[in-house]
């Protein structure tokens, strides 16, 4: 087991009134907010199994907004997260679903959208305000937000897995996890990186040029 | 890595070879473990103690009303409650400690310690202790690492979820952090901050967590108050020099392994104790999503959904 630090002890600071039904939320809400890279216009949220009964009491759909919003874990607007993108005219809906078996119990589907752009997560709150995010887009993916990600929509084509991890490898980031799944043979493949440090821009600008390279979108780790 | 924060035993036997008060290892293991500077971790503790005195303010202020409506304003009534049943000293540790964690279950802005279901008691234990003794804020910081360490070790030996150990390991290891805070600001030694811990929990043994309609509301406010309560029992009894005769990493362990054979029911789950009771069941029926409102999964047709 990885070492907790003091300020797992005493903190971390943030909105209560469970880590995990408020501060993982809000982590799986900001992983949302990054991958579509701007605030939603149109916003869906499931909650599954013991969040579906429990989402309201314990405030996750304020949470999950919030994250949505880009707010911060101990950010204090958290509360009135549903009033303030009610202001800016974002259009919400929740559903709950029950006895979602092959789901862990605390689960959340966002779709998010903004004009033509959207991104559909599966995320799972761990306990502890610790999250997993399970799928991205109708893919595989496991990433935490506590390290460098690198979310990379790309051509199902040889050699395309060594030759990104060759760019990362010489711009001297270590990988930690990576996670390849595709939607069929020679179409689109989704490769999900996590990295112990920051990818450079130069990099990162490389892999987006690249001709079988359809996105990258690098996620910073999410305090 | 100087002390790994195992055990107890390990800790007391280097501060003893090292003269080292029984803080400072605390900071080494934290600059080692994250490479900060000493003064970063000065400062997060000093921005942890804001939030808490915050914390106890807006909790006394602003309106406390939960989502549920279980909670309802309990501090502000304690503290203009005009009897005072042991002292004015005591009666603000309750309001405080209730306070802090109220204010936690109304999405306010609190300090998880070590959870946030138990963000009241340290709160409550260290401003009470602060203002009582006119402590400085260098002394209450040097407490907070003390309790820090005593949080390390309860979850490396035990834990500190109610999920995995049930309320025993929150409001417990919550109020044995207070307890070891209280003795080593008032100057006990090694011993008497650790039998101080032990106390506690032997006082909070068993403790289970069930949690009305899964909601960190009732009995957990109240609990805290009662938890900041034991800390300070035990705090004076370890002050006296009265030892545990259990030696604190023994009891530990059993905080453990009654975690481990406590039924789940009794676990954060809501399906025991006071959330099964008639009362609490039907407080769940009304605070918990309106059952025609959801949607039954059927596994065949998950990529519909």
């Amino acid at each position: 087991m990885e070492k907790s630090s003091i300020f797992d002890m005493i903190g971390p600071i943030m909105i209560g009134p469970s880590s995990s039904h408020t501060a993982g939320v809000v982590r799986i809400g900001r992983v949302a907010r990054l991958l579509l890279r701007d605030t939603p216009d149109h916003v869906e949220v499931i909650f599954y199994n013991s969040f579906a009964t429990t989402y309201e009491g314990h405030g996750s759909d304020r949470a999950v907004i919030g994250g949505l919003l880009g707010f911060a874990n101990d950010d204090e607007r958290i509360r009135n997260a549903l009033d303030i993108a009610k202001k800016q005219n974002i259009q919400i809906h929740f559903k709950s679903v029950l006895q979602a078996s092959t789901l862990h119990p605390n689960s959340i589907k966002i779709k998010a959208s903004k004009g033509n752009k959207s991104v559909e997560i599966l995320g799972v709150s761990r306990g502890g305000g610790l999250i997993a995010i399970k799928e991205v887009d109708g893919f595989n993916a496991n990433f935490t937000g506590q390290l460098h990600t690198l979310v990379i929509l790309a051509l199902d084509v040889k050699g395309s897995i060594a030759f990104i991890a060759d760019v990362i490898a010489h711009d001297d980031c270590n990988i930690a996890t990576m996670t390849v799944s595709r939607s069929n043979k020679n179409e689109d493949a989704k490769l999900i990186i996590e990295m112990d440090s920051p990818i450079s821009e130069p990099a990162l600008s490389y892999l987006k040029s690249l001709k079988w390279v359809k996105e990258v979108i690098y996620l910073p780790e999410i305090g | 890595m100087r002390v790994t924060f195992e055990s107890f035993r390990e800790w007391k036997s280097y501060c003893e070879h090292s003269q080292e008060p029984i803080w400072k290892p605390v900071l080494s293991y934290e600059i080692e473990l994250r490479n900060r500077t000493e003064q970063q971790i000065w400062d997060g503790l000093a921005a942890a103690y804001c939030v808490m005195r915050d914390a106890i303010e807006k909790g006394l202020t602003e309106d406390m009303r939960s989502i549920s409506g279980m909670i309802n304003n309990g501090a502000k009534k304690i503290k203009n409650c005009h009897i005072a049943v042991l002292g004015d000293e005591f009666k603000k540790l309750i309001y405080r400690s209730i306070a802090a964690k109220e204010l936690n279950s109304c999405m306010g802005r609190i300090v998880a310690a070590p959870t946030a279901g138990a963000s009241g008691i340290l709160p409550g234990v260290l401003t009470t202790l602060q203002d009582l003794h006119h402590l400085d804020n260098s002394q209450i910081y040097e407490s907070m690492l003390v309790a820090a360490g005593i949080g390390l070790i309860i979850e490396q030996r035990a834990s500190i979820a109610g999920a995995v150990g049930g309320c025993q390991a929150e409001t417990g290891t919550a109020a044995a952090m207070g307890a070891g805070a209280i003795v080593y600001a008032l100057g006990g030694n090694i011993d008497q901050v650790f039998d101080s811990v032990a106390i506690t929990i032997m006082n909070m043994l068993g403790l289970i967590c069930d949690p009305i309609a899964g909601l960190v509301e009732v009995p957990c406010v109240k609990r805290n108050a009662s938890a900041s309560v034991i800390a300070f029992a035990s705090a004076q009894i370890a002050l006296a020099g009265d030892s545990s005769i259990i030696p604190v990493d023994e009891v530990i362990d059993v905080m453990g392994e009654v975690g481990q054979s406590m039924d789940t029911r009794y676990k954060e789950t809501a399906l025991g104790g006071l959330a099964a009771t008639p009362t609490g069941k039907k407080i769940a029926e009304k605070v918990l999503k309106n059952p025609s409102e959801i949607i039954n999964f059927d596994e065949t047709k998950s990529n519909e959904i």
